[in-house]
């Protein structure tokens, strides 16, 4: 098991959450935190990196739900880039692609926020 | 809302790959045996997101006090029997295959305990490891749900925890829900739990529990879910179960 890795970059009304590293009901702080980081300033999208993730189990996959509900209560856009296909196929099955922008890379989900 | 089309980018397999189920647009129980009602194939799963209601989160756990299993052993006996486990109102068609990514299991519930009444649904394996399982509930059940078997060490204690992420699935759901539903689901897994304590050893099983609401709001673009509803199915069997006995259909 490696640890869950957050970073956040704000750039104006887009703030990016690099997550990587492995992602389990453990990493609910880390998580959190870095999304309370991007929406401090503000920011009217965040995108969630996921070019790092290492390993999702279902008790990550529950925190990605959380964050979502707080994102639409609180009128954030949400977009998530860099997903394997494997993690894709992921969000696909649990149907939280019907919930979150999907897109390659960081540039297509910055461009798609179009700021 | 996937909107990029693209080719994503290719890494190698990762560690979790095998525990996850593939993707599928519909279901099948062709696995499952025993069951006399499939309300399962053709519907698709439904989890937290698609749901009516609001959205809970609630956690049970037992410390296994009595017990030397390890969290691994703990879970493999957790899948092995886990029909056995369930309260005397339902029943639990297990695959064949077992509890295993990308299985379908059928259930038979009773609405309020001593019901003859039994709602058939089922569930889909969408995550299993050495640690842990998870079942996404199908279009039609009660709830939209995903709900994790799972077990953990703390201290010298193993502690056996069921997890469930759930929303009513449609308006009716919501209000047996507010009901008294909430109450009869909670008293259902303090139930499996004490059995599963009981199982390996414990004597006098102890459950906690945490609710917490994580989402207030009902999601009324889901209110056409009570087109698959299950609740209302078997009240339109029960209700028409004497006149099906009269004509001889029944």
């Amino acid at each position: 098991m490696s640890a869950t890795t957050v970073a956040v970059d704000r750039s104006g009304a887009v703030a990016t959450v690099r997550i990587g590293g492995d992602v389990t009901s453990a990493s609910e702080s880390d998580l959190m935190a870095g999304y309370g980081q991007a929406i401090e300033g503000g920011a009217g999208a965040v995108i969630l990196d996921f070019s790092g993730l290492e390993y999702m189990n279902s008790g990550g996959i529950g925190l990605l739900v959380t964050l979502l509900v707080r994102a639409q209560r609180g009128g954030v856009r949400l977009l998530a880039s860099g997903l394997s296909n494997h993690y894709r196929e992921i969000l696909s099955l649990t149907r939280l692609d019907e919930a979150i922008e999907i897109h390659n890379d960081e540039g297509a989900a910055v461009a798609a926020v179009g700021v | 809302m996937t909107t990029t089309e693209e080719t994503p980018p290719q890494s190698p397999a990762s560690r979790d790959a095998a525990s996850w189920a593939k993707p599928v647009d519909r279901l099948s129980a062709e696995g499952v045996a025993g069951a006399k009602v499939d309300s399962v194939s053709g519907k698709r799963v439904s989890g937290p997101l698609q749901g009516f209601g609001q959205l809970w989160q609630k956690t049970f756990t037992v410390r296994l006090t009595d017990s030397s299993l390890t969290p691994q052993q703990l879970v493999a006996a957790w899948k092995d029997g886990f029909p056995t486990f369930w309260p005397k109102n339902a029943t639990f068609y297990a695959p064949l295959a077992g509890i295993a990514p990308g299985e379908v299991a059928l259930l038979d519930i009773a609405p309020v305990p001593g019901s003859p009444v039994k709602l058939s649904t089922g569930v889909m394996v969408i995550y299993a490891d050495d640690e842990s399982f998870t079942f996404m509930t199908p279009e039609g059940h009660t709830l939209s749900a995903w709900i994790t078997f799972s077990a953990y060490r703390d201290g010298d204690v193993t502690v056996a925890q069921a997890q469930a992420l759930e929303r009513p699935s449609d308006p009716f759901d919501e209000l047996a829900y507010v009901l008294g539903g909430t109450k009869l689901n909670d008293r259902f897994w303090r139930e499996t739990l004490v059995n599963l304590a009981r199982h390996v050893g414990v004597a006098e099983p102890n459950v906690e529990t945490s609710v917490v609401c994580v989402d207030k709001r009902r999601q009324w673009r889901y209110v056409r879910n009570l087109r698959n509803s299950a609740s209302i199915r078997t009240v339109r069997r029960t209700l028409g179960a004497p006149i099906r006995k009269l004509t001889g259909r029944g």
